[in-house]
């Protein structure tokens, strides 16, 4: 077995808890960690895309600030393992400040997952969006995400929760996200992070 | 890979109080998320404003359900912003809980945008997106009720998220 000095083994980077009785800080399992991060550069980008996801996560978890070069208050889409194939659809329940509606899209090539603004909402706006993809590696059911998305421009503004549905059992290897309007605009950033069971 | 969803910190009230605020918070993290269960002393709902700002910096739009009607409504120009609508806080026990997410709350390139989930099984749920047009880095999170006091035995935490 090998043999690893203390001080230059994992261990040095563990919290150190004296007591886990009342009045110490709480324990919270490191079940939830950062995978990989994009943040746009100047000139925007058609896309965003998280390739060789590890396997060793139970959920996945994005988490995005986002903002398309065109258009005004508008949405992205997700596709999993470049499957360009109708094999989406998506629900989702929506307010826009006046009327709350739903809406679906069925054997789309794409499923809609988060809300954005564009380049004609106001300066130094983007759109906030929490998106789960649940149990991304099971081989043996379709994959299902769900998402809580917003963008406010102070007059206007639309919310939304919805669910996504990939008709693949195949494992998720990669995320491709891609905006309604053109491209992601500088200074939009999307996180990934593993979720462990 | 890097552990995080860390706690930042976290109070439970002793004493009734109109607001609690988190100060000093580390610039450290990529997003915030608060985690509220919250208790009032009459009805009322909680509301927030960043960094001491009481401009009329803040917007929302909010989708909110309250067992027979669905709805959407939004706020403009205000110096401080209900973070819950339908999902009112009780007097009798704590069925409100608030959680929301405050995405990459110390860049200075963009204004900030936070989303929020908000439910009293008694009242309704929402669903929130709060702008404020600052492009500063929050530093604090000044959390208070729009009447009255959040009751002894309410729950704030705050949690840091950081991206690799």
């Amino acid at each position: 077995m090998a043999v690893t000095r203390i001080a230059t083994s994992s261990l040095k980077s563990l919290n150190k808890y004296d007591s886990f009785l009342g009045g110490n800080a709480y324990y919270v399992p490191p079940s939830f960690e950062s995978i990989a991060t994009t943040t746009v550069g100047a000139g925007g980008s058609s896309t965003v895309s998280f390739s060789s996801i590890p396997s060793t996560y139970k959920h996945l978890q994005i988490r995005g600030l986002s903002r398309a070069t065109a258009g005004g208050i508008g949405a992205f889409f997700i596709q999993f393992n470049s499957d360009t194939g109708t094999n989406y659809a998506d629900h989702r329940i929506e307010g826009n400040g006046a009327t709350a509606y739903t809406d679906r899209n069925t054997s789309a090539i794409r499923a809609l997952s988060g809300l954005q603004a564009g380049s004609t909402t106001g300066a130094n706006i983007f759109g906030g969006s929490v998106v789960d993809v649940l149990d991304y590696q099971n081989t043996s059911k379709y994959k299902t995400i769900r998402a809580l998305s917003g963008i406010d421009n102070n007059g206007s503004g639309n919310i939304a929760f919805g669910s996504g549905l990939w008709m693949s059992t195949s494992a998720v290897t990669s995320i491709t996200l891609i905006p309604e309007n053109t491209a992601f605009a500088q200074y939009s950033s999307f996180a990934l992070y593993g979720i462990k069971a | 890979m890097p552990a995080t969803y860390e706690p930042i910190a976290t109070t439970t009230l002793g004493s009734a109080a109109s607001s609690y605020t988190f100060s000093s918070i580390p610039s450290t993290y990529t997003d915030l998320v608060l985690v509220m269960n919250t208790k009032g002393s009459t009805s009322n709902y909680c509301q927030l404003r960043f960094n001491g700002d009481t401009g009329t910096n803040y917007s929302r739009t909010d989708l909110k359900g309250n067992g027979s009607t669905a709805a959407s409504s939004r706020d403009s120009n205000r110096s401080i912003i209900d973070i819950a609508s339908n999902a009112t806080n009780d007097t009798s026990n704590f069925n409100t809980n608030i959680i929301l997410h405050i995405m990459n709350y110390a860049n200075t390139t963009t204004y900030k945008t936070a989303i929020s989930r908000a439910n009293n099984a008694a009242t309704g749920t929402d669903a929130i997106v709060v702008l404020w047009r600052s492009t500063s880095a929050i530093n604090s999170i000044y959390i208070a009720v729009n009447t009255g006091n959040l009751e002894v035995g309410t729950t704030l935490t705050l949690y840091g998220i950081a991206a690799a």
